[in-house]
């Protein structure tokens, strides 16, 4: 059992199809829809956690992108300019989901991807503008 | 408690290189076991350092003077505004100046180019004048074909600070970051028992003409810092439990270096710098040895609503408990965050001790005490004629 955050973008023909069923009944993959950005007509966005045996979250990816829809792994879509970070904490303070914390032993930046749910709150926090999510 | 060192016996030791200096944090460590004698005994120098946003902040550049002349009546570098009312060709580029059509480009931001080394464009206007002729400059500048670029920033280095928190149902946008509603975060920005000013809280060896570390560079506390308050509460470890006393600092940015410079933009506030100072204090007797022992639970701070008019005040913490990453008040557990760098303050105090040990940095005893009994006055608005 795998666990991976992905971006899903949708182009608009794609809104009405029953995707999740099928990744849950075809794939047995749990899912677990943390963001989502829906306009009928126009391009949709989700970030979805995907839970399950790394082989069917393969397949399911592959059904996905099947059907035309951009599938990207999150961390793909997050940018941060570490090298210019001065580690002054102010990513910290807005990001409720854990992803960017102190290490409280060297007060360095730990950025830990995965948690990420594209609040985008770095984005305007960080006084040198480090971070980018490419979400929609 | 007589005085056991002098600043000549401990410039004396660091040049023969056998003097001892720690940080203001291996100090604590050491107390912990040391007796405040024992440590007056022992260590000559305490290193500390900050490394935190400074609003008030700039730099004095002197342009130059171009062929016709100019009395630069208005200024832009790279379109900030910088002050024209310094004679010709002298001027002042505040940290937080910016033009309002481009917020997120300020003063901090023209000093860090500059730093860097890149162009800069510069843009002047006068009325022109006999021995003025010129009228307009467009041209180019950097930090090799100006004349002085002295960095001098009126009020550094706060001896202590609040934390931020914020009570309302929205999320505000402050020099202490973002504050998320209904009190869901708490920021705070002193570096706690390694911050410069809590370590000599009664300013026995930093005054007027004191040595420090600047931005990279060896500079000086030239006065006492804007809004110098030395009346705000003290608690029983002798250190004020909110932003109290500041420094007046100033240095020659062309030996300064972008590591220790950080322009930065707050959103929805605007422009501001992160300074780096590194202030050397001598343990000169037992009294300064205790003063630079404090330790983090030692020292504390009061917790402000930034929310509500008047910033009322919610409780008061200890720096421990805000490095623990959460802190209790007014009965709820609120997660913590600094927003100033802990992580490059302690690397500037580990320089600073490094320029010691070499015999490179020379401490200085105040040509000028600070004074004593200092407090602030509001900005009171009285009935203007208009005529």
């Amino acid at each position: 059992m795998i666990k991976k955050r992905y971006i899903l973008n949708f182009p608009p023909q794609s809104g009405d199809k029953p995707l999740s069923y099928h990744l849950v009944k075809d794939y047995d993959i749990r899912i677990n829809i943390l963001k989502a950005e829906v306009y009928p007509g126009k391009r949709g966005s989700l970030l979805l956690e995907l839970q399950g045996k790394e082989v069917n979250i393969r397949k399911g990816i592959e059904y996905l992108k099947s059907h035309h829809i951009v599938c990207e792994p999150l961390d793909k879509r997050i940018r941060f300019q570490e090298d210019k970070c001065i580690d002054c904490g102010n990513c910290t303070a807005v990001c409720f989901a854990g992803a960017l914390t102190m290490d409280p032993e060297t007060w360095k930046l730990n950025f830990d991807k995965g948690k990420c749910v594209v609040c985008e709150l770095c984005i305007t926090a960080c006084p040198l503008k480090l971070f980018e999510i490419d979400f929609r | 408690m007589g005085q056991i060192k002098t600043y000549q016996e401990i410039n004396t030791k660091l040049k023969r290189g056998e003097a001892v200096v720690l940080t203001a944090e291996e100090v604590s460590k050491l107390a912990k076991k040391a007796s405040p004698e024992e440590v007056a005994e022992k260590v000559d120098v305490v290193t500390t350092a900050t490394f935190g946003a400074m609003c008030s902040s700039g730099a004095i550049i002197n342009f130059g003077h171009a062929s016709p002349p100019i009395r630069m009546e208005k200024i832009r570098l790279n379109g900030v505004p910088c002050y024209e009312g310094l004679a010709a060709v002298d001027s002042y580029i505040g940290a937080t100046a910016c033009d309002p059509e481009n917020p997120e480009y300020g003063g901090a931001h023209v000093i860090q180019d500059l730093l860097e080394g890149k162009d800069v464009v510069l843009e002047a206007w006068g009325k022109g004048t006999d021995c003025y002729p010129r009228k307009y400059i467009k041209t180019t500048i950097n930090i090799n074909a100006i004349n002085e670029l002295i960095l001098f920033n009126p009020r550094n280095a706060y001896q202590n600070y609040n934390v931020a928190v914020n009570t309302t149902d929205k999320m505000i946008y402050t020099y202490m970051g973002t504050l998320l509603s209904g009190m869901r975060n708490a920021t705070y920005s002193t570096s706690g028992e390694l911050s410069p000013l809590l370590n000599d809280p009664e300013f026995r060896t930093i005054g007027v003409g004191t040595r420090i570390f600047l931005c990279g560079a060896q500079g000086f506390v030239v006065w006492p810092g804007t809004q110098f308050n030395t009346t705000k509460p003290k608690n029983e470890y002798g250190v004020p439990v909110s932003n109290a006393a500041t420094i007046a600092v100033m240095g020659n940015l062309k030996e300064m270096s972008s590591e220790y410079i950080q322009a930065a933009y707050f959103e929805k506030y605007g422009v501001s710098m992160f300074v780096g100072i590194g202030i050397p204090i001598p343990v000169l007797d037992a009294d300064m040895a205790k003063r630079v022992s404090i330790n983090n639970s030692q020292i504390k701070t009061s917790v402000l609503d930034y929310g509500t008019a008047g910033t009322p005040r919610l409780g008061q913490v200890t720096y421990e408990e805000l490095r623990s990453g959460f802190i209790k008040v007014k009965g709820k557990k609120i997660r913590t965050a600094s927003v100033s760098s802990l992580s490059k303050a302690r690397k500037i105090a580990d320089e600073l001790k490094k320029m010691l040990l070499k015999g490179e940095f020379e401490i200085s005893q105040p040509v000028q005490m600070f004074p004593k009994n200092t407090s602030l006055n509001s900005l009171e608005e009285k009935e203007v004629d208009h005529d």
